[in-house]
């Protein structure tokens, strides 16, 4: 990997604020790599308004009554569906949720068949996971409605960097100039990829700690310091993400066992204390206890956001919808 | 029947051979070439306006016939590749493809055999038997012979034969599950990379056991500068060693996966720009041997799939010529250093009497405008299937007629 290193926070930056029309001037949310951080900012402001709302005891909307969401998961997932539905309806979405489970994929039929068949129902927002990357793009080819990328494969998971950031953006005022360590399995992250894009672009300084058998190859380039000692790495840091490290992982080539893994990069108090003094600990779940993660961290109220994390999901989600179907709702009105 | 081929720009690598004259042919064999060659008694003379006559195209490594496709691209003999919907690891297989290749009498087919059963990288195939029946060389194909001990037995008997075996350079297990080189772009898109050392390490082994062996080996399809490099190294050493490439690991990087493209996934996978770069070096000085097309046709329904999913490959038949031409123009490579990776240098290794203008030789010859400016389409294109990354490319460089066993095959205005 080169040393060459670059402070993401000395890039030059767009000026936050619209050129003209459009402050997110896309049709669908698949990832954070081709969104400026107008268009950012522009889906935290908003989510932020979803989060008093959520607070409240009334908590819908009647905001897109009358439009279809439907999540299709062709990968299991239990927290970002429920996340997806409940934005969906306290928007006044009619939501719809189908997974593999009880789709037409486990009999053979490809996943453009799928979405033609989808889009001839006419909904007005689809969100969709899949296990390849670059998947909901392609399927996003053949929708005529707005596609939300619910994680494709390694490659992105556009509202968890989302949601994250208005954690961040709440707990510390500001995401520019924050020195943000994101650790574990980057490798076979979509989480790591989106995060890094999305801190980047909002001009935090990004660090990713991890053995070197989970970072992938060139890293470095995407705009990161790379450290493979956690004590390192944690040096004066204002954020720490923690990632899952997925069950098929800790067996075999990529690392020798848990024990050792939780030993050198497991996220302890220890550990933390390199961190600085009011750090903020992040997951984006499901934990794994006593291996990425110690408990008393995790618990920890004054530091982990991890619940606050899910919170903002719910209001990031609300606000990507909203966003995406502005346009579909002022044609119906008019 | 004599024919005469006049004002054409003789090119003919096996002998040197670069003049503008005259080429004539009797039936299906040339008679002469060369400034002086006699047209007398010709009853047909066609003018070709100062074009570049040379021999026909020998395409070692075709994954389907595609012979319309083959033709335009100035192929005449192509060199079918042993992964068919049978694999073609006997004797009878062999047979079959050879009949059909001589009925057809346009464009002639030669199969490689498998180099181990079913292509399953454990048991020797019947090599002697494949070899009489007119399998030209030995390979898997897509899938390296990685078990050193196999491989070390294979060149071995091989060698018994004087049969070429050829390699698919790319270690199995550093290229488990990838689909992309390894890098910058792999890491950004999330998908699975395969390192450039997974080829070098494959080509280093299997020279210790050429060298070991004494046998010949080739090896199929070079995408990497280390690749060019452990070649390098082998030929200096004296080792029986050769290679290929195809045009476009000469024309793309793996910048042309931006936006999930899976009309550039290939086996190898297209890697760096460094690579590419070195691939030309490699090409223009003689390291990698000839070059071919790896033509492999692909339905839209099995490209229009997640990248992960998505068949690799693509069409090059019509389009190699051209993309091998651009180095050339721009003055990296000689015209004659092309010509020989594509004719000359094939003929030499499989043992073809074709690939050279000499007298005597049967008439199978490309001629060919280096300079005209044309656009690939690939809705135009002839090939059973229109898989290629270069849709709407400008190109230079076009062939005009193709000849095959002294016939006018193929030819546009």
């Amino acid at each position: 990997m080169s040393t060459q290193k670059t402070d993401p926070a000395s890039y030059p930056r767009a000026e936050v604020s619209p050129p003209s029309g459009h402050l997110f001037p896309h049709k669908h949310l698949l990832g954070i790599w081709n969104l400026d951080p107008t268009a950012i900012k522009h889906l935290l402001d908003v989510a932020e308004g979803y989060v008093d709302l959520n607070r409240q005891a009334s908590k819908s909307t009647e905001t897109c009554s009358g439009l279809t969401q439907i999540n299709l998961f062709f990968e299991n997932s239990t927290r970002t569906l429920m996340s997806f539905e409940i934005a969906g309806k306290r928007l006044g979405l009619d939501t719809i949720s189908m997974s593999t489970g009880t789709s037409s994929i486990k009999k053979g039929e490809t996943m453009l068949d799928t979405a033609a068949t989808l889009n001839a129902m006419h909904p007005d927002v689809l969100v969709v996971r899949h296990g390849d990357s670059g998947a909901v793009k392609l399927l996003s080819e053949k929708m005529d409605c707005a596609v939300i990328n619910a994680g494709d494969g390694r490659a992105e998971h556009p509202t968890q960097a989302l949601l994250d950031a208005l954690t961040i953006q709440r707990r510390k005022g500001s995401i520019h100039g924050q020195t943000i360590v994101i650790s574990g399995d980057v490798a076979h992250s979509r989480v790591a990829r989106s995060n890094i894009y999305l801190l980047n672009a909002m001009g935090a300084r990004v660090r990713l700690v991890a053995p070197p058998t989970l970072l992938p190859a060139d890293v470095d380039l995407l705009g990161v310091e790379v450290f493979h000692h956690m004590e390192q790495g944690l040096e004066g840091a204002d954020v720490v993400m923690m990632l899952r490290l997925q069950n098929e992982r800790m067996q075999g080539a990529f690392l020798p066992s848990l024990r050792e893994y939780y030993q050198f990069w497991g996220l302890t108090r220890e550990k933390l204390k390199a961190a600085s003094d009011d750090v903020l600990v992040m997951h984006p779940g499901p934990m794994n206890r006593g291996v990425e993660i110690a408990s008393d961290v995790a618990d920890d109220l004054d530091r982990s956001a991890i619940e606050e994390q899910v919170e903002m999901g719910v209001a990031v989600r609300m606000a990507c919808i909203d966003v995406l179907t502005r346009d579909l709702r002022k044609e119906a009105a008019q | 029947m004599k024919m005469a081929f006049t004002n054409a720009r003789l090119m003919d690598p096996a002998t040197g051979l670069d003049e503008l004259g005259s080429l004539v042919i009797d039936g299906n064999i040339i008679e002469d070439a060369g400034a002086s060659a006699s047209t007398d008694g010709a009853a047909e003379v066609v003018d070709c306006g100062g074009r570049v006559l040379c021999p026909g195209f020998i395409d070692m490594r075709a994954h389907a016939v595609d012979s319309e496709a083959a033709l335009a691209g100035g192929i005449t003999t192509i060199i079918l590749q042993p992964n068919q919907t049978s694999v073609i690891d006997n004797d009878a297989m062999v047979e079959r493809i050879r009949h059909r290749s001589v009925d057809s009498q346009v464009v002639s087919v030669y199969p490689m055999g498998a180099a181990t059963q079913g292509m399953n990288g454990e048991q020797i195939a019947e090599i002697g038997q494949m070899q009489q029946s007119g399998a030209v060389a030995f390979t898997d194909c897509t899938k390296a012979v990685s078990n050193a001990q196999v491989m070390r037995r294979l060149l071995e008997y091989a060698k018994h034969f004087d049969a070429l075996v050829v390699q698919y350079a790319e270690n199995p297990e550093l290229a488990d599950g990838a689909i992309a080189h390894e890098g910058e772009i792999a890491t950004r898109l999330g998908l699975v990379g395969s390192p450039a050392a997974a080829e070098a390490m494959q080509i280093d082994q299997d020279v210790s056991l050429a060298k070991l062996t004494g046998a010949r080996l080739h090896f199929a399809l070079l995408s990497s500068k280390q690749g060019v490099e452990a070649i390098r190294r082998a030929k200096a050493a004296g080792v029986k060693v050769s290679c290929s490439t195809a045009p476009h690991y000469l024309h793309l990087n793996d910048n042309a996966l931006e936006g999930y493209r899976t009309f550039a996934k290939v086996q190898p996978p297209l890697r760096s720009e460094e690579d590419r770069v070195a691939l030309i070096e490699g090409l223009a000085d003689g390291t990698i041997d000839t070059l071919v097309s790896d033509h492999m046709p692909k339905s839209a329904d099995v490209k229009r799939l997640p990248f992960a999913q998505a068949a690799p490959g693509v069409v090059g038949f019509e389009t190699m010529l051209a993309l091998a031409l651009a180095p050339v123009h721009r003055g990296q490579m000689e015209l004659m250093t092309l010509l020989r990776a594509l004719s000359t240098k094939p003929a030499e290794l499989l043992g073809l009497t074709t690939g050279t203008l000499k007298a005597g030789s049967f008439a199978d010859f490309a001629i060919f405008d280096p300079n005209k400016p044309w656009r690939i389409e690939a809705e135009k294109l002839l090939s059973d299937a229109k898989n290629t990354p270069f849709d709407t490319l400008p190109v230079q460089g076009q062939v005009w007629k193709t000849v095959a066993d002294g016939m006018v095959v193929f030819e546009r205005d």
